[in-house]
C-alpha cells in the first residue's frame, strides 16, 4: 500500500507536469497546424533562464519566474516571427525539419552557455517528506501537482472562455473568417507561441526543482509526443488524461516491474495508440474538436 | 428611413442616407495572364442596397474580395469614408484591418467556425469592439464583466432581429444550410458594421428560403439602417430589394445605375442573353 500511494504520488506529479508541457504543444497544434519538435527545448530554455536568474545572479524567487515568464514569452514570440511565418505555406514536412532545426539549435545554446553537467540548485518548493495513507512522499511532489493544476485550470479556462482563447480557437477553425470578422491571425499566432513557451516553462522549472537542472531534460520533453497522440493531438482534456496516463503508467512499471521497461514504456503506448486508435484514444467521445 | 428603437443601433455609421461611403477607382486585378478586374469603378452611397451583378466569372467575389482586403489588387484603389469625415485606403490594409474600420462580410460559401455555437460565433463578431486589456479579462474584473454583458446585449439584438433564438447554444457545423447562411449574416451584423458586404446570401436556395432571406436583409437595411453591398444572381430579387444596381461582365462595368436603368441597358441585355437578343 505504502509503495502504491508514493507511486501514484510521484507519477502524478509528473504525469501533471507532463501535461502542462504537452498542452504547450497543442496550442501550437490547434492555432497555426505546426507540429513543434521544440518543445522539450522550450522546456530546457525555461528551467536554464530560471536557474540563471535564481542562482546565478542570486535574485529571489519570483523575480527569477518573472524574468523566466518574459524570456519564454520573447523566445516564443521571436520563433514564430522569424522562423514560422516565413514558413508559412510550406509543406508540412518542410516545417517538422524546421522545428527539429531547432530544437537542435536551442539545445546548442543551452549546452554552450551551460554545458553538459547538472547543475544543483537550491530547493524552491519545500523538500520534506509527507505521510498520506501509510505512504511517505515529498511535499515537492504534492505542491508540482497542485502548482499544475492550478497553471492547466488557467490555460484551460484562458482557451475556452477568455476573448483571446475563442480568437485562437476562431482561427483554428477558419482563418478567413476570422480576418474578416477582425481577428489578426499573427497576433493569435505569436500569442500561441508565447503560451506555449510559458507553460513549459513552468514545467521546465518544477522538474527542475524535484529532479536537477540538466539536458535530460529534453529527453523528459520527448514524452510529450505519446501523451499528445494520446489524447488526440488537439484536445486540452485528452491532453491533460494523456499526461496523467502516461506519467502514472512509468511510474507503475517502474515499482513494480522493470525501470528499464519504464523508459520505453511510454512509446509502447504510442505505437499501440497510432495502430488501434490513430485519432487518439480521446478522438471519438470528443465532440467538440475546437 | 424607419429605425426601430434598439437600445444599440446595429449600424455602425452615423453617415446621413445618400452620402457617398464606399468609392471604387480603376481598380485591376490580375492574377497571372488572367484578368479578373479590369479598371473596375463605382461608388456606393450610404444607407442604402447596392447590387453587384453580372454572369459567372464577371468577377463579383473577386471585387468584394478586394474590397474587403482579402485579395491586394494590382492597381486602383477602395476607398471608405468614414464617419470622422476621414477617407481611408482599404486597399493598403490586411482584411483584419478593414474589419475594424467597420466593412464586415458573408461569404458566397459559408465561413463560420462551424465547431463553436451560434452564440459564440456572434460574439466572434464583437471582437472588434472589445477592449485588448489581457490582465482585467483573465481576472474577470468589473469592466470586463460589463463590457461582456454589452456586447451581449447587442448580440441578443441580433438574433431577435434574425429569429436565430432557437439556435443559441447549438454548434454551427449542426444546423441546417439556411440557417448557417443567416448565422454568417448575423455574425456580420453583431459587428456594428458601416457597410455590409453580403456574397450570395441566397445561393442554393429554393424560392421560398429566397424569400425568407429577402425579408431579413430588408430588414436589416431598413429596420438596423445598415448600408448594404450584394452579390446576387436572382435577378427578381435583385429588381425588388435593390436601390442601385452595377453590373459586370469580364471584369469590367458595362452598367450602372438603378434597376430600372440597367434593366434597359442594351449591354447588359446582352451579357444577359446574348448577342441579338437587345434588338
Amino acid at each position: 500500500m505504502s509503495t502504491f500511494v508514493t507511486l501514484l504520488v510521484i507519477g502524478l506529479s509528473e504525469g501533471a507536469i507532463l501535461a502542462l508541457a504537452a498542452l504547450g504543444f497543442v496550442l501550437i497544434y490547434k492555432a497555426t497546424g505546426v507540429i513543434n519538435f521544440a518543445q522539450g527545448e522550450f522546456l530546457l530554455i525555461g528551467a536554464y533562464t530560471f536557474y540563471t536568474v535564481f542562482v546565478v545572479l542570486q535574485m529571489p524567487v519570483v523575480v527569477s519566474l518573472l524574468v523566466g515568464v518574459l524570456v519564454a514569452v520573447i523566445v516564443g514570440v521571436v520563433v514564430e516571427r522569424f522562423i514560422l511565418r516565413p514558413m508559412v505555406g510550406q509543406s508540412h514536412i518542410s516545417i517538422i525539419m524546421v522545428t527539429i532545426g531547432l530544437a537542435g539549435l536551442l539545445g546548442a545554446v543551452v549546452q554552450m552557455f551551460f554545458g553538459t553537467q547538472p547543475r544543483s540548485m537550491p530547493p524552491v518548493l519545500p523538500t520534506e517528506s509527507v505521510s498520506i495513507l501509510g505512504g511517505s512522499v515529498p511535499a515537492n511532489r504534492l505542491w508540482a501537482i497542485v502548482v499544475c493544476g492550478v497553471v492547466l485550470g488557467l490555460l484551460t479556462w484562458f482557451f475556452q472562455k477568455s476573448r483571446h482563447g475563442v480568437a485562437m480557437r476562431a482561427v483554428a477553425d477558419d482563418q478567413q473568417a476570422a480576418m474578416t470578422v477582425g481577428i489578426s491571425v499573427r497576433r493569435v499566432f505569436a500569442m500561441s507561441w508565447a503560451l506555449a513557451a510559458v507553460s513549459a516553462l513552468v514545467a521546465g522549472v518544477l522538474l527542475a526543482d524535484i529532479t536537477t537542472v540538466e539536458m535530460n531534460i529534453v529527453n523528459f520533453g520527448l514524452l510529450v509526443f505519446p501523451v499528445v497522440i494520446m489524447g488526440g493531438l488537439d484536445s486540452v482534456p485528452g491532453t491533460i488524461v494523456g499526461g496523467l496516463t502516461i506519467g502514472l503508467l512509468t511510474q507503475f512499471v517502474s515499482g513494480y516491474m522493470d525501470p528499464g521497461l519504464a523508459e520505453v514504456i511510454p512509446y509502447i503506448v504510442l505505437v499501440l495508440v497510432l495502430l488501434v486508435r490513430p485519432y487518439g484514444v480521446f478522438g471519438e467521445k470528443r465532440i467538440e474538436r475546437v | 428611413m424607419r429605425t426601430r428603437a434598439y437600445r444599440h443601433p446595429l449600424n455602425g455609421s452615423s453617415m446621413p442616407p445618400g452620402r457617398p461611403l464606399l468609392r471604387v477607382s480603376d481598380l485591376t486585378l490580375r492574377f497571372g495572364g488572367v484578368t479578373a478586374l479590369a479598371e473596375v469603378g463605382m461608388s456606393v452611397d450610404s444607407g442604402r442596397i447596392h447590387a453587384i451583378i453580372g454572369p459567372n466569372g464577371a468577377g463579383k467575389s473577386s471585387l468584394l474580395n478586394c474590397i474587403s482586403g482579402l485579395y491586394r489588387p494590382t492597381g486602383g484603389e477602395v476607398v471608405l469614408h468614414t464617419d470622422s469625415g476621414q477617407e481611408r485606403r482599404l486597399t493598403s490594409l490586411p482584411p483584419n484591418r478593414v474589419a475594424r474600420l467597420g466593412v464586415a462580410r458573408s461569404f458566397q460559401n459559408i465561413e463560420l467556425f462551424e465547431h463553436l455555437t451560434v452564440l459564440e460565433n456572434m460574439m466572434l463578431g464583437r471582437h472588434i469592439h472589445m477592449r485588448q486589456n489581457v490582465l482585467s479579462a483573465m481576472l474577470w474584473l468589473g469592466p470586463a464583466r460589463r463590457q461582456e454583458i454589452t456586447h451581449r446585449e447587442v448580440v441578443e439584438e441580433v438574433i431577435d432581429l434574425l429569429k436565430l433564438q432557437a439556435y443559441r447554444q447549438k454548434p454551427v457545423g449542426t444546423l441546417a444550410y439556411g440557417i448557417q447562411k443567416r448565422v454568417e449574416l448575423g455574425r456580420a451584423l453583431a459587428m456594428q458594421p458601416a457597410l455590409l458586404l453580403l456574397d450570395e446570401p441566397m445561393a442554393g436556395m429554393n424560392a421560398e428560403e429566397k424569400e425568407d432571406m429577402a425579408r431579413y436583409i430588408l430588414d436589416v437595411h431598413e429596420l438596423a439602417g445598415v448600408s448594404i453591398v450584394l452579390i446576387e444572381h436572382d435577378m427578381n430579387v435583385v429588381m425588388d430589394i435593390s436601390d442601385r444596381v452595377t453590373v459586370l461582365d469580364f471584369g469590367r462595368v458595362i452598367g450602372d445605375g438603378t434597376p430600372a436603368e440597367v434593366m434597359e441597358n442594351p449591354r447588359v441585355v446582352e451579357a444577359y442573353l446574348g448577342a441579338g437578343a437587345a434588338s
